[in-house]
């Protein structure tokens, strides 16, 4: 078992403050710039990485991830080529914590032993599958699991009292409250309703409640770690990459910076409320 | 494989055919469906849900649809009885009328107002915006940009139904994106709108849902061969997208174990040019779209855009139910080409008078191959599944390309 990601929660709760959650996909906008945007991840302010594996049919993603993903796979991109960016990154890193996101199909076809083992060994600490709810726990939780690495619920408006239970069942690491009823990038979070979300989730679970989906701004960023203990932001993030995609260079300082004020958002929060 | 007794009692509680199906779905979307499934459970057992919807089979649908023998084909042929199961006279044009009924009435009793689909021929989001029209709900439907081309008469049916299409961009434009943005559309909307899905695909319990109200196809067929034959058909032949005219009428067959079943999928330009869309024969088992079945993709699990003459063909995946009976070995699964579905459009059109659908034009092309081989005694049920008016600008297209105008 990595004990990467409770580590750094427990680091997080002993500085009081939030920490930040930065998705950028494996390989947008080419596998060599996507190498040096994880690189900087964490000096930039990121406390935990989550890095998308391309799919053709990302299904809970809105417009600007979908084209990550697809300009992804363009340039070359695979899931093998993906866990070696995550094998490189950790020759630097030894401590951020790298969860991977996508669906399931990949992996399948990959194969779920042979990829949980890569996984491991490439130094990835958890899992976020999005087409994987509870009911399907045995085709790659429960392996996941068994092999030390976390399995990551998403827990949605939609998921109510009675069903919780169940979501938060083999849930470990921490747990992703999907802040809107959608898709992500297409709706702007509501920091009351997350408020109230996120106190019900502390109320059922001892893990830590990451927040994502909705929000763009180091603001809104900031607001989120007032009241959870991180904040998710992906498609603010690739939506820069996406701008400067041409341009590499440009794309990787201009993604940092745009964390860096992400990341002064989210450590100021608690103290300047 | 392990035996089985019957062929008729999946899917399992949670939605399995075998390994095929499940709930491949995002968390928000789980409680609606755990929610539908529920509701839908109970319908099969309401006397007064059964009661609605054959009222509405026999009144707006125009069931029982006949079982007509193609005397002249028969003839043309030389060989085998063949028969046609005429869905394409329902109301609406095709078979599609039959589950959106159903589902509309589920929708109905779950208060739901707003409906979701998407489409690939149109026909489809023609019956979905029917039974909204008929029941005041509001229609939205999902069509790729490729589709809206090829079936302009279907989508203007749409709009004047008064439903809302939506043009999807994304992908290759067609069938499988629309379920892609239907599907991103209802997690937005998960808490307000229903979806109907339109073949027996999807998360459980829609592949299920969808099959037994197209079932009503069938047993229709079953009764119907009865009484003109006295006995059991020994061919039923089907086209295949995503397969629910298909399941409609090989389900009630499928422990008859003297019936020979044969699904048609869409081998477009040919298996071997890679661009078809035959997932059983090019396929290998994977998971999208909520459920566990064969898939057309690449080595990495990406998906492989299809590629089909028939927009309502045009998806890279099947039915989970058909992924088993395939497995199973209970049903034979083969492919017509784009060229083959086209030489049988024209035929059935001068022979009997009928102009097909393209989609069931596949299923008539492997007729046409099988049948001049069979027994005169030998009995085959076609299902006829949809009627090719909304195909004739693409059709005349198509032979004007290859040189042959009508």
């Amino acid at each position: 078992m990595t004990t990467r990601i409770a580590d750094r929660f427990a680091r997080l709760r002993q500085e009081n403050r939030a920490g930040l959650v930065i998705f950028i996909t494996a390989g947008d906008p080419d596998a060599k710039t996507s190498l040096e945007l994880l690189r900087g991840l964490p000096k930039a302010g990121a406390d935990v990485i989550e890095i998308g594996m391309p799919f053709t049919d990302p299904m809970a993603d809105g417009p600007a991830i979908q084209a990550s993903s697809l300009r992804a796979l363009k340039a070359g991109m695979t899931l093998k080529k993906t866990l070696d960016l995550v094998r490189r990154f950790r020759e630097g890193d030894k401590d951020t914590p790298v969860v991977l996101m996508g669906y399931y199909n990949p992996i399948y076809i990959y194969g779920v032993d042979r990829f949980l083992g890569d996984a491991v060994k490439a130094g990835v600490d958890g899992l976020i599958i999005v087409d994987l709810p509870p009911e399907e726990d045995v085709e790659l939780c429960l392996p996941a699991i068994r092999k030390g690495l976390a399995f990551i619920r998403l827990a949605t408006p939609t998921t109510d009292d009675a069903r919780l239970p169940k979501v938060l069942s083999n849930t470990s690491g921490f747990v992703y409250y999907v802040a809107i009823t959608g898709i992500t990038g297409t709706a702007s979070a509501d920091t009351r309703h997350i408020e109230a979300a996120v106190t019900r989730l502390k109320r059922a679970t001892r893990l830590p409640v990451a927040v994502g989906f909705g929000i763009n701004t180091p603001e809104q960023a900031a607001a989120v770690a007032r009241v959870a203990d991180a904040a998710v932001v992906g498609t603010a993030v690739v939506k820069i990459i996406a701008e400067h995609q041409k341009q590499p260079a440009e794309a990787v300082a201009r993604t940092h910076r745009f964390i860096a004020d992400l990341a002064a958002g989210v450590r100021g929060a608690r103290t300047s409320a | 494989m392990s035996t089985v007794n019957s062929f008729r009692t999946g899917p399992d509680e949670g939605g399995h055919f075998g390994i095929y199906g499940g709930r491949f779905v995002a968390e928000t979307l789980m409680p609606l469906i755990l929610e539908l499934e529920r509701v839908y459970t109970a319908c099969k057992t309401d006397p007064g849900f059964q009661k609605e919807l054959a009222g509405f089979h026999t009144h707006y649908v125009g069931r029982p649809s006949p079982l007509y023998f193609a005397e002249r084909i028969t003839a043309h042929l030389g060989g085998a009885k063949v028969y046609f199961k005429r869905d394409e006279l329902n109301h609406t044009g095709a078979h599609k009328i039959n589950n959106c009924l159903g589902q509309a009435l589920v929708a109905k009793r779950m208060g739901k107002r707003h409906i979701i689909a998407e489409t690939g021929a149109g026909q489809h989001g023609v019956a979905a915006a029917t039974v909204c029209a008929r029941f005041a709900m509001e229609c939205t439907v999902f069509m790729g940009t490729e589709d809206i081309e090829r079936q302009k008469p279907n989508v203007d049916r749409m709009r004047l139904l008064g439903a809302e299409v939506r043009p999807v961009t994304s992908g290759s434009a067609t069938l499988k994106d629309a379920m892609n943005e239907a599907l991103r559309y209802w997690v937005a909307k998960a808490e307000t709108h229903f979806y109907i899905i339109g073949t027996v695909a999807g998360p459980h319990p829609y592949p299920a849902m969808v099959r037994d109200f197209q079932s009503v196809i069938g047993i229709e067929a079953k009764q119907q061969v009865m009484e003109a034959e006295g006995r059991l058909p020994d061919t039923l032949v089907a086209c295949i997208g995503g397969g629910s005219n298909a399941m409609g009428l090989f389900h009630p067959f499928l422990d008859d174990v003297s019936v020979r079943i044969v699904g048609v999928e869409a081998g477009g330009l040919g298996i071997p040019t890679g661009k078809h869309a035959a997932s059983l024969t090019g396929g290998r088992p994977g998971v999208l779209h909520g459920n566990r079945t064969y898939l057309l993709q690449d080595d990495d699990g990406q998906i492989i855009e299809a590629h089909s003459i028939s927009a309502g063909l045009d998806y890279p995946g099947i039915g989970p139910e058909h992924a088993w009976l395939h497995d199973m070995k209970r049903v034979e699964y083969v492919s017509a080409t784009d060229d083959e579905a086209l030489e049988a459009f024209q035929l059935c059109s001068r022979l009997e008078g009928i102009i097909p659908a393209l989609e069931p034009s596949h299923a008539l092309a492997y007729v046409t191959k099988i049948a001049p081989k069979l027994p005169k005694d030998h009995i085959l049920v076609m299902n006829l599944c949809g009627r090719g008016d909304k195909d004739l600008a693409a059709v005349l297209g198509h032979l004007a390309k290859r040189g042959r105008p009508v």
